[in-house]
């Protein structure tokens, strides 16, 4: 379960307007001040954890830079919402404990609204329109992987004991 | 039913018998590739010193310096020297610096065979399936996974096949196709899925055009981009002494696709990409006046042997337009050497090209050749993103070896054909 404020973005938001490429020379620290900084010059500073990152279509389209997610998540991002992902984005999200869920409605959802998202039970509620979504719940495997704290755990505690 | 080449390729490498689109399985994979800036320096380093593993086989990690080489700046060339130390830390031997671009590092030096399962730390990695190899991109995480246990987890992906008919005219190239594909498919319209790319337009190619196909994949969403081996899949592993066949590396006819589109190569004619989307594709007929301020040749899409020679071909006896700039970057030394060797380099040079390092620098706005404020390229590259070579108010149109090298002559995105 999550509940914050909405930072709102369209369709298409690739690695290089998440993480462009001027911040991968920079430790991840350093390089979260250049975030989305072509879309939206405010969303670095203004950011707080706790706020819940929402796109639609396409998020995380182009590079497999973990970059993009660890960027995210060094500004206190801990979920991600979006009508549908690029591959490589989705499964870094995971791999470095941020959680993206899928969601077909959040054209509904606006810059500024406050949401509940209540993954566990697949649905969104929206408190400034008093909407209701459903959004994914996450397969099995998936949820093996997020319990267990993120890849590296998980294959710490799972798949290097099975050995 | 039959299988999919992908469906064949991961039961081998899960150990299954047969697996189908949707399974979820493990695999073993083959081949580990990481770069520079996405390599052991981003999280890797630090994930497998908290597990405390070492690299599952040295043998089937190869490392590549090829974004930051030459670095343009301190910061740069310390990635470059730390991938270089991990290399040597972690036992591995295939260690390439200055070689030039990852993905064409991996083909030419034969580290992929046809079956493979292959990994890479850059979203391209995709390049590898034209030799019939089941090759993805991955994050860094998930790259120390696979180093830590060799292995990683994927869901065997639904097909979607691209059967080209006809025979290429004069002055269309492999990148047309690709172009012309993704502009069908749309930039997510493959997600999850494998691309694979056939019929006879594909069957008389040569392995540096297939390469042009599958490395652009991912542009249309794909996991992988595949081509099922057959006698040139056979000629390009010769160079390396694989005499072995692969026979079965291809769909089986009777396989499940999810979809199958057809397209007519006969009739197709030079496309360009425009900003901000790869899928945002016309004919350059229909473009109207883009004039240029810089033209780009090179990368893992653009910057083989065939293309350098095609642009030279093209541009022999004439000369770049006044205030405008053509950048060459083969996609490799070896190509570069060639290049030097054989005259073509000569002749881009007489054409008023600047050669460039084999590098990756500009293709991702990192060095040797970042646009400034309002400039337009035209680039044999694979993404024309918002600020993807430089300025956040730059513009970047992705298009053919030919049509870039024609450009630079017209100073304004052209047809090729008008100059040939």
């Amino acid at each position: 379960m999550a509940y914050g404020k909405v930072w709102k973005y369209g369709d298409n938001i690739n690695t290089d307007i998440i993480s462009p490429p001027a911040s991968l020379e920079y430790p991840i620290k350093e390089a979260a001040r250049f975030t989305m900084q072509a879309v939206d010059p405010d969303f670095a500073s203004q950011f707080r954890p706790g706020d819940v990152f929402v796109a639609e279509h396409n998020l995380g389209s182009g590079s497999s830079r973990e970059n993009a997610p660890l960027m995210l998540r060094e500004l206190g991002v801990k979920i991600v919402v979006a009508k549908d992902y690029a591959r490589i984005f989705y499964r870094n999200c995971i791999n470095v404990g941020v959680i993206p869920i899928e969601c077909a409605d959040t054209s509904k959802i606006s810059k500024g609204d406050m949401i509940e998202v209540d993954y566990a039970n697949g649905l969104i509620r929206n408190q400034t329109t008093g909407e209701t979504y459903v959004c994914s719940k996450m397969p099995p495997h998936i949820e093996a992987i997020i319990d267990a704290g993120g890849l590296i755990p998980y294959i710490q505690n799972v798949r290097l004991k099975k050995k | 039913m039959g299988y999919t080449l992908s469906e064949k390729i991961l039961a081998r490498a899960s150990g299954a018998e047969h697996v189908r689109a949707g399974d979820i399985i493990w695999v073993n994979v083959d081949k580990a590739m990481m770069d520079d800036v996405l390599g052991p320096k981003l999280e890797i380093d630090d994930c497998l010193k908290k597990l405390g593993v070492p690299v599952w086989d040295p043998d089937k990690v190869v490392l590549i310096s090829d974004h930051y080489t030459p670095p343009a700046n301190a910061m740069q060339a310390n990635f470059v020297k730390f991938t270089r130390d991990w290399a040597k830390e972690y036992g591995v031997k295939k260690y390439y610096e200055f070689a030039g671009p990852c993905h064409q590092v991996m083909v030419e030096n034969g580290h992929i065979k046809p079956g493979d399962v292959a990994v890479g730390t850059d979203s391209h990695t995709c390049t590898y399936g034209a030799l019939a190899a089941f090759s993805t991109g991955v994050g860094s995480t998930e790259m120390a996974g696979v180093l830590a246990t060799g292995q990683t987890w994927m869901k065997v992906p639904q097909t979607v096949r691209a059967v080209w008919s006809g025979a290429l005219p004069k002055g269309v190239m492999a990148k047309d196709i690709s172009l012309r594909t993704i502009k069908e498919i749309g930039h997510a319209g493959a997600t999850y899925k494998t691309l694979e790319y056939a019929g006879e337009a594909i069957d008389t190619m040569i392995m540096d055009e297939r390469f042009c196909l599958t490395n652009m994949a991912v542009e249309a969403g794909a996991k992988a981009g595949l081509i099922g081996y057959d006698d040139e899949t056979a000629r390009y592993m010769a160079q390396f002494g694989v005499t072995e066949r692969f026979d079965d590396m291809r769909s089986d006819d009777d396989a499940e696709f999810e979809r199958v589109l057809t397209f007519d190569a006969g009739t197709l004619v030079p496309q360009v990409a425009c900003p901000h989307g790869v899928d945002n594709v016309c004919d350059i007929a229909e473009l109207g006046e883009v004039r240029i301020d810089q033209a780009y040749i090179g990368s893992c899409t653009g910057g083989r042997y065939s293309d350098l020679k095609a642009a030279a071909d093209l541009l022999r006896g004439k000369h770049i337009a006044p205030d405008r700039r053509l950048l060459v970057s083969p996609a490799s030394r070896d190509i570069y050497n060639r290049c030097l060797k054989d005259g073509t380099l000569a002749v881009l040079a007489d054409a008023g090209a600047t050669i460039l390092a084999s590098c990756c620098g500009a293709c991702l706005g990192v060095h040797s050749g970042d646009l400034a404020d309002g400039e337009v390229c035209v680039s044999t590259t694979n993404r024309n993103f918002l600020g993807r070579m430089g300025s956040k108010q730059s513009k970047v149109y992705l298009a053919s070896p030919l049509a870039a090298a024609a450009s630079a002559v017209a100073g304004r995105i052209v047809d090729p054909r008008e100059m040939m």
